[in-house]
């Protein structure tokens, strides 16, 4: 592969994971303090909403940014109110946070705006603009230096301030959450917010705090989306990608850099997909993978029970059969014979890896002990 | 008695009858939304003229999911609205399953010309012409000689699109290469402006000049992206050269618009059968800078021809190929 392509595909990783990246450890914040947060995608629509309309409104991104946070913080302390004060179901809440964000910003907007549920076209100013690092060159003679020039200034340079804010937020995070008192406190509400309650803090205000985080982390990414990658709100315009980002947050085991690793991959994926479509592999390799796949299952079952070897060493079959029916249809073309991969195998790849860790293959994903359950004083 | 019974029954028929008479019609909007600056719009136009020219007032309603399709024209229905149009393919299904319940009821719907019931007027449009036409305006706009093609949700009727183009971007240049893309396989593919973008710059990427974009409310951040990186984009469905000015090459019209006002205005005496709507593309102030007298003779030469029936366009949904470029 050209070295340049691929560090266009690692450019367009970068653009993509950022979105997740942030929303992942919002809900990594929340959900270490024990709140599931099902409505984080509600929040970056959002937030992605109000953005875009205040930065039109005031020809502010700053601005903008800022009423994004807010709107996204506002919706977080409706979740707190219902899951943390009221004691309420938190799927519950965060799913009734996704209707009402997808609802109202439409409606919002029209009533706003009356372009239909969007948001007018930001001029520049109203924009995070690329940051061109000194010295970058633009991507139109990119192809005709050398691969240090080309990392520099297409990998490097030349993405919006709140990427590099993304990519800073992960080790703030990690200390934060690892080396404060503040986070040792916020994990501890997630496992056992009875004993941090026996220590005289207060866990409704570690959580309160962790959702708030949630709620601004959130509100970032929306703004990012809108006023960043887009020029304008459009809807449903988040497509998904709070879901995304939950998944994201299992397969990291909910850790910091693993999330930041998690989310990169994902971005990858989407990236491969969006610049590539339909992969054609000679059959050999291809059926080479799947085989591999199904050796690595049968060593996987060996030492486990009976169970657990019916259904997998199933599944290995399944895989091993797939790889030679492959090769069998490619017999007689040779095996270099190209096949194609489709698309949406691409497109599923996150899914399917996060079924993959929550099945227990690459170690243990373990949530908080406490999440998802309101914390009742005992009296 | 009696001759209260015969007043009391005038009057209901009176009553019924204007009713009847009074029906209004109904358009129902697909998952989109009616303002997604393309396809919905476009109907949304076309019902909203024919308010303005005769006074009357219509129902309307946005879908926001799949479930809502038979509810809605059921509603439409039972409620008396008479014609009722619906915008988008993904009716026909439901359609099938309704229009014989209400057969005194007129149905029009877009993008459909396969059914054949007494009660429904089917639309469809030659895609594969209009999207050949600025396939041609394209490749003559193109420096690279490579271009790009942005689909919405992955389905025949998009692919219709693509090929077309790409055999409108290779009649002007034989060695010109389509960089055919879709946005992805479920409805989430036509609101999703941030991968139209990602997909735009790794077209971009790939030495594209020009981009056409027929994927709805994704089409949004194909254009935007292309105003971005300083290259030309090309609108869909509905005129869109003014979202950026001067960067919109032009805009491939289906007129759903002209679908609709027809419908509405025939009112009940709505002809049914399948016909087939008007394509085109457009030309205003904001792509006069970009198309050439030349360029533009060159298209409209071949808009002649193919309605003279001298030039042929291939419909991939008539055999599921395409010559010009791959999916």
């Amino acid at each position: 592969m050209d070295f340049l392509i691929l560090i266009q595909v690692l450019d367009s990783t970068l653009r993509l994971a950022t979105p997740l990246l942030l929303v992942c450890l919002a809900g990594l914040f929340s959900e270490r303090a024990g709140i599931f947060d099902i409505g984080l995608e509600g929040k970056i629509l959002a937030a992605a909403f109000v953005s875009a309309a205040v930065a039109y409104t005031t020809g502010s991104v700053w601005v903008g940014l800022l009423a994004g946070i807010g709107a996204s913080v506002m919706l977080s302390a409706i979740h707190g109110l219902a899951s943390i004060t009221l004691k309420g179901d938190q799927i519950i809440s965060g799913v009734a946070i996704n209707f009402l964000a997808a609802g109202l910003t439409v409606v919002v907007a029209q009533a706003w705006f009356g372009q239909g549920g969007r948001t007018p076209p930001l001029q520049s100013g109203g924009r995070f603009e690329p940051i061109n690092f000194p010295g970058a060159i633009p991507s139109k003679e990119m192809a005709d230096v050398g691969p240090v020039m080309q990392l520099y200034s297409e990998l490097l340079s030349g993405h919006s301030l709140l990427v590099y804010v993304a990519l800073l937020t992960v080790p703030l995070s990690w200390f934060v959450l690892y080396q404060t008192r503040f986070g040792l406190r916020l994990r501890a509400v997630g496992e056992n917010p009875a004993a941090v309650d026996t220590a005289g803090i207060s866990v409704v205000g570690m959580r309160y705090a962790a959702v708030i985080i949630c709620g601004v982390l959130c509100g970032i990414a929306g703004a990012y989306i809108a006023t960043a990658l887009q020029a304008s709100f459009t809807k449903d315009m988040s497509a998904g990608r709070g879901f995304i980002a939950l998944a994201a947050l299992i397969f990291a085991k909910w850790r910091p850099w693993y999330a930041l690793g998690a989310c990169l991959l994902f971005g990858f994926f989407f990236a491969i997909d969006n610049r590539f479509q339909n992969i054609l592999l000679p059959a050999w390799s291809l059926s080479g993978v799947l085989l591999l796949t199904a050796f690595g299952l049968a060593g996987y079952v060996w030492r486990k029970d009976l169970l657990d070897k019916i259904v997998l060493g199933g599944l290995g079959l399944g895989v091993a059969f797939v790889s030679v029916l492959i090769v069998a249809s490619a017999w007689s073309a040779g095996l270099s014979t190209q096949i194609k991969i489709p698309v949406v195998f691409i497109q599923s790849l996150p899914y399917i890896l996060t079924v993959v860790v929550l099945a227990g293959f690459v170690g243990k994903a373990i949530p908080p002990r406490s999440g998802g359950v309101p914390y009742v004083k005992e009296k | 008695m009696s001759f209260m019974k015969s007043i009391l029954g005038g009057a209901a028929a009176l009553a019924l009858g204007a009713g009847a008479a009074l029906a209004d019609p109904a358009i129902i909007f697909d998952l989109g939304g009616k303002f997604d600056k393309s396809f919905n719009e476009a109907a949304f136009t076309g019902a909203q003229r024919w308010a303005d020219e005769t006074g009357g007032s219509f129902r309307e309603i946005e879908l926001q999911n799949e479930a809502q399709r038979e509810q809605a024209l059921r509603r439409f229905a039972e409620a008396g609205s008479n014609p009722i149009v619906m915008a988008g393919f993904a009716f026909a299904d439901a359609l099938g399953k309704v229009a014989p319940d209400y057969p005194d009821t007129k149905f029009a719907v877009i993008d459909v010309n396969w059914l054949s019931m007494p009660n429904v007027r089917g639309i469809g449009f030659n895609e594969h012409e209009g999207s050949y036409l600025v396939g041609m305006m394209a490749a003559q706009a193109s420096e690279s000689g490579v271009v790009g093609f942005v689909g919405g949700m992955d389905i025949p009727l998009i692919r219709r699109f693509g090929c077309g183009y790409a055999q409108g971007v290779k009649a002007v240049n034989p060695n010109a290469t389509v960089i055919a893309n879709m946005t992805g396989t479920t409805p989430a593919a036509w609101n999703d402006p941030v991968k139209g973008s990602e997909l735009t710059k790794a077209q971009i990427s790939q030495g594209a000049d020009v981009v056409f974009a027929a994927a709805g409310g994704t089409g949004v951040g194909v254009l935007q992206t292309a105003a971005d990186e300083g290259i030309l984009s090309i609108g869909v469905d509905s005129n869109q050269n003014y979202l950026h000015s001067g960067k919109v090459l032009t805009s491939m019209l289906k007129r759903v618009d002209i679908a609709v006002y027809e419908a509405f205005t025939a009112g009940n005496n709505l002809e049914t059968g399948n016909f087939m709507g008007a394509v085109g593309f457009a030309m205003d102030e904001h792509n006069a800078s970009l198309v050439t007298a030349d360029m533009q003779a060159k298209v409209e030469a071949a808009e002649a021809a193919i309605a003279g029936g001298s030039l042929s366009v291939h419909n991939y949904t008539d055999d599921e190929t395409c010559p010009a470029v791959s999916f």
